[in-house]
């Protein structure tokens, strides 16, 4: 009885079939939006939303057993603050070359990916923050408040 | 054009947040309330903000699945009953109030499409030859004020470390009766 309550976790067959295909290339583009900021519209804040998008997807259409295990709560903890520091950092870094925030970075030709210095490097951080903390806010706001238990009980 | 486009938008945000105040259902609600976030964000499109639009979207739609992952999970799903008479005549007053000022306001802006370009200018100038970036608006948010960017970084960081405080599960004392009573929830039942 518990292992076809198991295999019943989550939503429909074709749900589940489109997800497992979709995920990974919400996932990156979210990465292609966050990466390519300073070159093409986007930045960290949009692709991290994005890549936390994917994740949450997988909570929806699976279980959260399985987007916990990829990612985990504590993981996800710990990414949030790394990103925050690192932005942190990267400010606190432009004082090598006089001032806080500096694009301390020596520039490569433009329209390359190494073109804008720190702008490459603040959008990795901010992009691991937002992922993190977006993700970690819907585990808070949906499994520890036991949103997603109640309602899979009902179905 | 672009201005009819803009008030046509405009009209089904409008109408899209009249349903959502009105209708009895929540998730109903919540998802004639997405028409305003995803008409704004057509709006930013046609106006050539792709940057704003792509960040709307992209909230709104995170917006609407934890809001309606919210209201499924509560049991009583409508809202009926009359208003109170004092709360409404102050949301009035206050709505007049907000109309009235936001007249004065907006009629020192500029106008529709010619926007003042004291600082801009410099930025759409300058901004590939110093910062590299092709992308003006991120060499404006990561390069010239990437100190409001922190600022923005550290209250996004607050708050879900709040929320995280707020929601965990470790730690926490398991509710007792007393302090059911003492909020006043047993009373309803």
């Amino acid at each position: 009885m518990s292992k076809e309550k198991k295999k019943n976790e989550g939503m429909t067959l074709i749900t589940k079939t489109i997800t497992n295909s979709l995920v990974s290339v919400i996932a990156m583009f979210g990465a292609y939006i966050a990466l390519y900021g300073h070159l093409t519209p986007g930045g960290g804040f949009a692709g991290g939303v994005i890549i936390a998008c994917s994740f949450i997807l997988l909570t929806l259409t699976h279980s959260k057993n399985i987007s916990l295990k990829i990612f985990p709560d504590l993981a996800a903890s710990l990414l949030d603050n790394i990103g925050a520091l690192g932005f942190a950092v990267i400010g606190l870094l432009g004082f090598t070359a006089g001032a806080f925030f500096y694009n301390f970075i020596a520039k490569d030709e433009p329209f390359g990916l190494l073109s804008s210095g720190t702008i490459l490097f603040s959008n990795i951080a901010i992009m691991l923050k937002v992922m993190a903390g977006v993700f970690a806010v819907f585990v808070g706001l949906s499994i520890w408040s036991r949103i997603v238990s109640d309602t899979d009980k009902e179905e | 054009m672009v201005e009819i486009l803009l008030i046509v938008f405009l009209v089904f945000a409008i109408i899209g947040s009249l349903i959502a105040v009105e209708t009895k259902n929540l998730l109903s609600a919540v998802i004639s309330a997405g028409v305003v976030g995803f008409g704004t964000s057509v709006m930013f499109l046609y106006m050539g903000a792709p940057d704003i639009a792509i960040t709307q979207v992209v909230v709104e739609v995170l917006a609407l699945i934890v809001l309606i992952r919210g209201t499924i999970a509560i049991d009583n799903i409508s809202i009926g009953g009359p208003r109170d008479t004092l709360p409404l005549f102050v949301a009035l007053v206050f709505f007049g109030a907000f109309v009235i000022l936001g007249i004065f306001a907006l009629s020192d802006m500029t106008q529709f499409g010619k926007p003042m370009m004291r600082v801009s200018e410099y930025y759409l100038n300058n901004a590939l030859a110093e910062t590299g970036a092709s992308n003006v608006v991120m060499s404006i948010v990561l390069d010239y004020r990437g100190y409001d960017t922190l600022g923005e970084a550290t209250v996004l960081f607050t708050s879900i470390l709040s929320a995280f405080v707020i929601l965990r599960r470790h730690g926490k004392k398991a509710v007792s009766e007393k302090d059911l009573e003492h909020v006043g929830i047993l009373e309803n039942e």
